[in-house]
């Protein structure tokens, strides 16, 4: 199957835990999409290899960042048309608080859609979701077809 | 001054500094994160080519998450580098625009430069490429803020 039909089938299925299996990226990071209470999470599963200050002990910034776009990849592949994963075309990610050495959790918002590009927000947070540990927004690139340029 | 290093030293010095980079540093351990130089305010590393990093199985291109680890750590590299003495970093934002698609199997450059230094803030840009096509042809941009002498506390 092609990584189009893959994504369809998960959507089909209802199982988002399908999307992040599909990305080499995400299974090496222990990272997965969930649905929790009605909505989709982004999941960080705590390894030592994330950690990015070994003193504190700290999660690395890079460690955040890839849980804040994938989440927001996730979001839009589940919400959106688009079947083809999106492109980031740019991320800025805000860090808040030090990653302490446990699972991390994000949110993803569409904060607008339009027809090519959707404005995104992400929250990550750790034991509280009251406090964040970093945040982030982007734009990104969705297609709903492969059209040629 | 002191006289200029030798290539030997030089060779030395690095794969000293790399091997201390990465005990300090597990998460650029684990993806192969090289120092490749230092010098006043900048930094040079290389992220290496590997499956485990893939974003899109089809294609083979590398997930913007290693890209965004790289440029953290080049970034906060070239902070360590124009600061008169080391004191803990701590990343206030990091901006990362993809200007290019990353080409499959190939490794990805970095070069950072804080070109600001304030008592409290560091200020940096960078720059990630491939050795193919060159600097001057990035496939991102970055942009941070870094605030310096941050408290080591245990949350």
């Amino acid at each position: 199957m092609t990584l189009v039909e893959l994504i369809a089938e998960a959507k089909a299925c209802g199982e988002p835990e399908r999307l992040s299996q599909l990305i080499p990226y995400c299974r090496w990071m222990g990272i997965s999409v969930k649905y929790v209470a009605g909505e989709l999470l982004g999941l960080l599963g705590y390894s030592d290899m994330l950690i990015g200050n070994a003193a504190l002990p700290a999660l690395h910034g890079g460690s955040l960042g890839a849980l804040l776009e994938s989440t927001a990849h996730f979001q839009l592949l589940w919400d959106a048309e688009t079947v083809v994963l999106p492109k980031t075309i740019d991320i800025t990610v805000d860090y808040l608080r030090s990653g302490r050495p446990v699972d991390s959790w994000a949110k993803a918002i569409l904060t607008r859609q339009g027809r090519r590009v959707a404005n995104v927000r992400v929250e990550a947070w750790q034991e509280d979701r009251a406090r964040p540990i970093a945040i982030a927004h982007g734009h990104f690139l969705i297609l709903p077809e492969v059209t040629a340029p | 001054m002191p006289p200029p290093r030798t290539r030997a030293e030089e060779v030395r010095l690095l794969a000293n500094l790399n091997h201390n980079f990465h005990q300090v540093v597990p998460h650029n351990r684990a993806l192969g994160l090289e120092m490749l130089a230092l010098e006043d305010g900048s930094a040079r590393m290389r992220l290496p080519y590997s499956l485990d990093l893939v974003g899109n199985p089809e294609t083979g291109v590398l997930h913007g998450g290693p890209i965004t680890t790289l440029m953290d750590s080049c970034c906060g590299a070239a902070v360590f580098m124009k600061l008169p003495s080391p004191v803990p970093i701590a990343t206030l934002d990091l901006r990362i625009d993809y200007l290019r698609p990353a080409t499959a199997r190939q490794d990805v450059l970095a070069h950072a430069v804080c070109f600001r230094l304030t008592r409290n803030v560091a200020f940096v840009r960078g720059v990630a490429y491939h050795a193919e096509s060159g600097e001057e042809d990035p496939i991102a941009a970055a942009a941070g803020a870094f605030m310096l002498a941050t408290q080591a506390k245990k949350p």
